[in-house]
């Protein structure tokens, strides 16, 4: 008896685990990404001044990382997936901070 | 007890191949794959960026983007991501009837997206953006183009995902094959949060 109650709670552990989070918290997620969406678009009514780019910035890396921690459940997976797409993304962004910083550079020169 | 651990840990799906990890190898291979269209992207954005104040000819990109429009698309494809993951979990659940429903909303939302994406792009061809017109319609169209083809992609892996699932012929783990439709699914998301707002709200 005690073993089935403890094979259960394990095979509900297990099984909160795999799915991440329950409906209500995905949907939760999707209502507070929905409210930075309509933050990004208010600052092309409501000047921002020097907070604008900051702001958009910032509330476009939240809504990355939420989306991809918790829709994709990287958050909840195994770290191999992260370091995975992590690489894939850092290298992108480092490779081509490159490249426009080299266009920059030439066009200086230019 | 290892083989227990091996089993319990994350990322694993019943059904799925041993592998020398103990992680499902088609899971491995799609975050593989998404990492490297992180490169592509990460190219056509770049290259917009440059591009994007090099209007030789024709309307400039503040002039002739149409910010409520796109902020809706951009809603419609942001909630598309939500019914995705709900489908993702009836698929866990083994509820048939809720995945191919949430499946069937996903693709029809994306499907409205890429409807008004065609839209926005005959607009915008109309007032005198054509592909050749200047660099940032080139840039712009490249990188919006890619993005779209890759929605109109995913909308067809879901439509054949619930006909298969209704005929009963998903291959293996059924779970995780809907799994991986909806990460590729979430990436084309996370791409337009990108496009969104760099392309759009920032302007050049």
């Amino acid at each position: 008896m005690s073993t089935a109650t403890t094979h259960e709670e394990a095979t509900e552990n297990h099984e909160v685990e795999h799915h991440g989070l329950s409906d209500k918290q995905y949907i939760v997620i999707a209502l507070i990404l929905a409210a930075l969406t309509a933050i990004e678009v208010s600052t092309y009514y409501v000047d921002f001044g020097p907070f604008f780019m900051p702001t958009l910035l910032i509330l476009m890396v939240i809504k990355f990382v939420t989306v991809v921690s918790y829709f994709m459940h990287l958050k909840f997976d195994n770290k191999i997936f992260s370091y995975l797409f992590y690489a894939g993304l850092l290298l992108a962004i480092a490779v081509y901070c490159g490249f426009l910083a080299t266009f920059k550079f030439f066009l200086k020169q230019g | 007890m290892a083989e227990s651990a091996i089993a319990h840990d994350h990322g694993v799906s019943h059904g799925a191949h041993a592998s020398s990890t103990g992680l499902s190898n088609n899971k491995m291979g799609m975050w593989m794959f998404l990492g490297s269209e992180c490169l592509l992207f990460g190219g056509l954005i770049s290259t917009y960026m440059l591009y994007r104040g090099r209007v030789s000819s024709g309307p400039q990109p503040n002039n002739i983007f149409d910010i409520p429009f796109t902020s809706v698309s951009s809603f419609i494809l942001l909630m598309s991501s939500l019914t995705m993951v709900l489908a993702v979990s009836s698929a866990q659940r083994k509820d048939d009837r809720n995945t191919n429903l949430w499946l069937t909303i996903t693709a029809l939302l994306g499907a409205t997206f890429v409807g008004g994406q065609v839209y926005e792009f005959t607009a915008f061809y109309r007032e005198g953006l054509g592909f050749t017109t200047s660099l940032f319609g080139s840039s712009f169209y490249a990188l919006t183009g890619f993005h779209g083809v890759h929605v109109s992609v995913g909308i067809i892996m879901l439509m054949a995902l619930v006909g298969m699932n209704r005929n009963n012929r998903i291959p293996g783990d059924k779970a995780e094959v809907v799994e991986l439709i909806g990460l590729y699914w979430h990436f084309v998301d996370i791409i337009w949060i990108i496009i969104f707002t760099l392309v759009y709200l920032i302007p050049s």
